[in-house]
């Protein structure tokens, strides 16, 4: 006999877990899929998290998962070849009672928040891959996996599968991803004893720092690198658009192998030991790239909706707080003894659009294509902005006034005077 | 050491490591000296080398331990175990022991432990030695430390000091068995170097009885299957080897690596990953869940020499590396290192070797 | 028929790193995994259970996180399993574990008696082929190591006979049940489970047995107090001080480099080269 669930959540991320706890603390009879080894094996290693989103599902997560560090310091950098230019924000206040932002390790992370479905009362099975979903007509029923005696029904289908989502665009939910819509991000960890992490970094106990990092290292392609702590360990990443790497001749591993051995970035790694280099797609289309999020008995969430708010590099936020959303919808129509069908499952895109998710996306829908249409935001103005600050920091008995004008002078002629008005307003009018 | 996960021991009173007066009765170095079908497998005189060193230190007896089914070849073993250091050999030669069987053997080592009470007792982490070693402790009730890589003496306590690799060879843990006797641990094969022998060295044979017969014995063995591939056991104590790694790209490659072994007389082997995509077969791995080998010339191409590959391999004499990568870690400890790419290095070697010896043969 | 099989949870030793400085584990988001030679074991028992019909339990002794890998036993159709956990077994060598879990066989054999125990030839982090035989030891079992085929059991007249490896050969061997056997690798596939089994494995409540379920009364025969080994020291392997002797430069032909390796070799190691007969080129 087949098995029938009130709901069905494919994959164990971030939207997968929120979705399921949700469902399941509510008392639903649910299942979750996931494909690896255990929740978080296939999922890329250190990542921020987003203390607000997960909070509005275990508000007291901070006793017990798995957190590396707090963030008490944001720094950017924009690096040319040789060296950087950058700005840092730390403030004591990071070291509140209840830290907004902190390091994790995908791994432990994900496992820790599949413990807590299953507490609820969620069935979890891993090792088992969703091949395709399972329909009646337009409606989805329920899904088959790899493993003899596959078949599983339910009232609906959470698809929460990550970016690139194959059983969505097998299904016809939405086309294949476009290589202009998603960014390949290769990461490394690397491990350090704490003590050296915390005194390369000047922090001490729990607190952690993050360096976002813009400039030549992505050759000018549309993409950043990032650097986080974690308790014993340093992660370190770039990404780039797909569509550039298709054009250009770099490959992704190089990219983070010339970023590790840039002068600002190899100090801070140096003597690690380098373990896991993973290599995963984000979705990065923004606003104008989410496909339509539910149908009859089934819904799109996290990654698989791309939703990723490639700016301010958030993603699981996004993720969670959809899967809540799809979570709630579903428990609302059960308790009105409601189907799952497309007309009732719209509640789901109509509380995604009142959300921080759909709003936020909105207000950066022009930015992908802005950076992708301008190259040179990625290439000659990291270079000229370190050019400039070595003009100034160079004491060399050329008066201050000059120099200045020797900047300038510069920015103009690499890129036009109207060039930089233009960027300056279409950034200004992208992150409106 | 299944379970106990090898942290450091807190600094421990001396009182811990004060022998009990009553085991202090226990004295003497014992080596099992493995045979199988007449032969005596070479890790036992390996170990008796090893044993000589450690009875010097203590200065006592190295007893050999020789069980077998001929009255013959037990004692051809016992006067051979002389030649390789023994002082003293203890015997039986029974019928009963003409295979190797968990029980008889088991009843055997145990009895005569317990009759001549060693403090300290090797043997060959062989399958034989194992199967036996496992049994024999617990039978007595004393620790075993397995695959030792190295052996000593505590100045302090005149305990055994055993090191083995643990958590897959990254890192290295000494085990000392308190108050318990004897002190056991097996070595694996070609580990430790092979001694010279002095021919003409005797020492005192002591024969016993095994005190069984057949019929309490409840496991027969109905046929012995000698392996088909006589080269399987030979990788292990070739003198020559070439080995390959991941990086000879596919298994069509290797031809080089057999070419190339072909005009040393030399054997092949390879890494794990090479051994589980099939490109040789498991019985030529070398390494930590391989073979440890200790040839004159260590040959590896293609292998970026992690520490599973490199404790199989680094007792060679001389190690040449070919890797293209120069920061590969097999540098840091091989003799010699070419960097270039493999598939081209080494069909030049096999031709450089080649002329090279044909003028030699010309000559001779 | 009756079978128990012990299996470990080990540590994915592929992924363990060392710490640098203080030469510790550094267990951090090292998944654990069921212990790779153990699953030939499980493998086996199941291949006799579909043969000859009876039970297989999955016996281990570890933390209360070694539930995950007994779920896994029973994905792949085992029909009970048994964790064997107390903080009293903590630190245990060889001995104490075998002496354990034979305590542990012994108490599921009341209910079902055991014919035959399997356990892998041995672990990847303790790595020492001793529990198995100290098992077989401590129950009386007739001990067959290295099984690569189970040939014939026949229940009838309590017997078995099996393949082993030995050194330079296979031995057939008969014995009487029951019988320990530790399984060679290589020997057969894992099963993959149906979503049936993955099914029933998820929703398994997994027994947890301390020492006194287990019915072990003598805590001086367990965890450290029952191990007469004792770790003394832990440490990095040794790098060595030289390093390789590059030959040839960058540019050089392959010719080249291996040339200039036969001098060097011809002129510092004669007795090599003139093991393999090389003369001065
Ligand atoms: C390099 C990089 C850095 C990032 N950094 C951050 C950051 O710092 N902060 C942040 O908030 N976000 C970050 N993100 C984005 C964030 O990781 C994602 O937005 C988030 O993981 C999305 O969660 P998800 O649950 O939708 O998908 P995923 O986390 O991708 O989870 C999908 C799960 O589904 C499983 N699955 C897939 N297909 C199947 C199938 N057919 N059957 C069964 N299971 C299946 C997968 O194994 C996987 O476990 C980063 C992403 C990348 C690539
Ligand atoms: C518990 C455990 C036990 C293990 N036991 C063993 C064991 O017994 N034996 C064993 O070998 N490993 C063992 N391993 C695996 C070990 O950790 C390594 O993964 C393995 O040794 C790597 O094999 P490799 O050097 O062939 O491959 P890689 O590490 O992939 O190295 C390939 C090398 O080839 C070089 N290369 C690539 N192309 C070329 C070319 N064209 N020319 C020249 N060089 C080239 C590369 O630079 C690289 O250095 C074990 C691991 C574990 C966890
Ligand atoms: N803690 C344990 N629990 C159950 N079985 C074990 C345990 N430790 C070892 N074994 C079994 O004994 C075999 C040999 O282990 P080892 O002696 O550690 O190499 C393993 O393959 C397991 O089958």
């Amino acid at each position: 006999m087949a098995e029938k669930f009130d709901a069905i959540i494919v994959g164990a991320g971030p939207a997968g877990n929120a979705a399921a706890y949700t469902l399941a603390k509510a008392g639903l009879n649910i299942l979750q899929l996931e494909r690896g080894e255990t929740p978080g094996t296939k999922n890329v290693q250190g990542a921020i998290l987003y203390a607000d989103a997960l909070e509005r599902i275990i508000p007291d997560f901070r006793d017990d998962a798995p957190l590396e560090r707090h963030i008490i310091e944001q720094r950017m950098w924009i690096l040319d070849d040789r060296s950087f230019i950058g700005s840092n924000y730390r403030s004591d206040e990071f070291n509140s009672e209840r830290p907004n932002r902190y390091t994790i390790l995908r791994a432990p992370f994900d496992k820790w928040f599949s413990g807590k479905v299953k507490e609820a009362g969620g069935l979890v099975i891993c090792e088992t891959t969703v091949t395709e979903l399972i329909r009646d007509g337009e409606k989805v029923i329920g899904v088959r996996t790899d493993r003899e005696g596959g078949d599983i029904y339910a009232d609906v289908v959470i698809l929460a599968d990550g970016v690139n989502s194959l059983l969505a665009t097998k299904a016809g939910f939405h086309k294949e991803i476009e290589p202009k819509n998603v960014a390949l991000a290769v990461k490394e960890i690397h491990f350090l004893p704490e003590e050296v992490v915390e005194s390369r970094f000047n922090i001490k106990g729990e607190e952690g720092v993050v360096i976002e990092i813009f400039g030549s290292v992505t050759h000018g392609m549309v993409g950043t690198a990032f650097l986080y702590t974690n308790r014993e360990s340093i992660t370190l990443g770039i990404g780039c658009m797909v569509s550039d790497f298709k054009k250009g001749n770099v490959a992704p591993y190089t990219l983070l192998e010339e970023l590790k051995n840039h002068p600002a970035i190899a100090p801070l790694i140096e003597g690690g030991e380098m373990k896991e280099y993973a290599a995963h797609l984000i979705p990065e289309g923004g606003y104008k790239a989410v496909p339509q999020m539910y149908g009859d008995g089934w819904m799109l969430v996290g990654d698989s909706a791309g939703l990723v708010n490639a700016v301010h590099r958030e993603g699981s936020n996004l993720a969670m707080t959809s899967g809540r959303l799809a979570a709630e919808t579903v428990i609302a129509l059960k308790q009105a003894n409601k189907p799952c069908t497309a007309a009732n499952l719209i509640r789901y895109k109509d509380a995604m659009d009142e959300s921080f998710v759909m709003k936020d996306l909105h207000k950066y829908r022009e930015l992908p294509g802005i950076l992708h249409n301008n190259p040179h935001f990625f290439s000659v103005y990291p270079e000229l902005l370190n050019r400039a600050a070595h003009t100034m920091l160079t004491v060399d008995g050329e008066d201050k006034h000059s120099k200045e004008k020797m900047i300038r002078k510069s920015f103009v002629q690499r890129r036009t005077l109207w060039g930089l008005m233009g960027d300056a307003f279409r950034m200004w009018r992208a992150t409106r | 050491m299944s379970e106990n996960t090898p942290t450091p021991a807190a600094p421990k009173g001396k009182k811990r490591l004060e022998l009990d007066p009553r085991l202090a009765a226990y004295k003497g170095i014992w080596v099992f000296v493995e045979m199988e079908r007449g032969q005596v497998h070479p890790v036992s005189w390996e170990l008796m080398g090893e044993g000589r060193k450690l009875a010097d230190v203590l200065g006592v007896e190295l007893g050999a331990i020789v069980l077998g089914g001929d009255l013959k070849q037990t004692t051809t073993a016992a006067e051979t175990a002389f030649t390789y250091g023994a002082d003293v050999a203890y015997m039986v030669a029974d019928a009963i022991l003409t295979d190797y069987r968990n029980e008889p053997y088991t009843k055997a080592m145990t009895d005569l432990v317990n009759k001549y009470q060693p403090e300290i007792l090797l043997l060959g982490a062989t399958t034989l030695g194992r199967d036996l070693a496992g049994s024999v402790a617990t039978t007595l009730l004393t620790g075993l430390t397995a695959d030792c890589t190295e052996l000593a003496i505590d100045p302090d306590n005149r305990g055994l000091l055993a090191t083995r690799p643990t958590f897959g060879g990254s890192l290295l843990c000494t085990i000392q068995t308190l108050n318990y006797r004897p002190q056991m641990a097996t070595v694996r094969p070609r580990v430790m170097s092979m001694p010279e022998a002095q021919p003409g060295r005797t020492g005192r044979l002591v024969t016993d009885t095994l005190g069984m017969n057949e019929a309490d014995i409840i496991a027969k063995v109905l046929s012995f299957i000698p392996d088909q591939d006589q080269e399987k056991a030979q990788l292990a104590y070739a003198n020559l080897i070439v080995a390959g790694g991941r990086g000879m790209g596919k298994a069509e490659n290797f031809q080089l690596i057999w070419d190339l072994a072909e005009v040393l007389g030399a054997e092949v082997g390879g890494s794990r990953p090479v051994t589980h995509a099939g490109w040789l077969t498991a019985d030529r791995q070398i390494g930590q869940s391989g073979k440890t080998v200790r040839p004159n010339l260590y040959i590896a191409a293609g292998i970026s020499g992690a520490i599973q590959h490199r404790v199989g391999m680094e007792g060679a004499d001389v190690i040449i590396a070919i890797n293209n990568d120069p920061n590969a870690p097999i540098f840091d400890f091989a003799t010699y290192g070419i960097v270039g790419d493999a598939l081209k290095i080494l069909p030049a070697l096999t031709e450089a070797f080649r002329s090279r010896l044909a003028v030699d043969r010309r000559a001779g | 028929m009756h079978i128990v099989v012990c299996i470990k949870q080990v540590p994915d030793s592929a992924q363990i790193r060392v710490h640098p400085v203080t030469n510790t584990i550094m267990r951090q988001g090292v998944p654990a995994i069921i212990n790779p030679f153990d699953l030939y074991a499980i493998e086996e028992a199941l291949h006799l259970k579909d043969k000859m019909g009876g039970r297989v339990t999955v016996l281990t002794m570890g933390p209360p996180q070694a539930e995950d890998a007994l779920r896994k036993a029973i994905a792949y159709g085992v029909d009970d399993v048994v964790l064997l956990t107390d903080r009293a077994f903590a630190g245990a060598d060889t001995l104490a574990t075998s002496f354990a879990l034979a305590q542990a066989i012994r108490k599921i054999g009341e209910a079902t008696p055991v014919d035959l125990v399997f356990t892998g030839k041995q672990t990847i982090d303790g790595d020492t082929a001793q529990v198995g035989p100290g098992i077989a030891k401590r129950l009386g079992l007739q001990l067959l190591t290295y099984v690569s085929t189970v040939d014939e059991i026949d229940l009838e007249q309590q017997t078995i006979t099996v393949q082993r490896r030995s050194e330079g050969g296979v031995q057939v061997i008969k014995t009487r049940l029951p019988a320990l056997i530790t399984m060679l690798e290589g020997t057969n596939k894992i099963r993959f489970a149906s979503m049936d089994d993955m099914f029933r494995s998820a929703r398994f409540a997994v027994p947890q047995w301390n020492k006194d379920r287990a019915g072990i009364e003598d805590v001086s025969k367990i965890g450290l107090k029952g191990s007469p080994t004792v770790v003394s020291k832990v440490f990095a392997p040794k790098p060595k001080a030289v390093k390789a002797q590059m030959i040839g430069a960058d540019g050089d032909t392959p010719q080249a480099k291996a040339a200039a390796l036969l001098d060097v070799l011809t002129s510092q190691h004669p007795r090599l080269a003139n093991e393999l007969g090389l003369i001065a080129g």
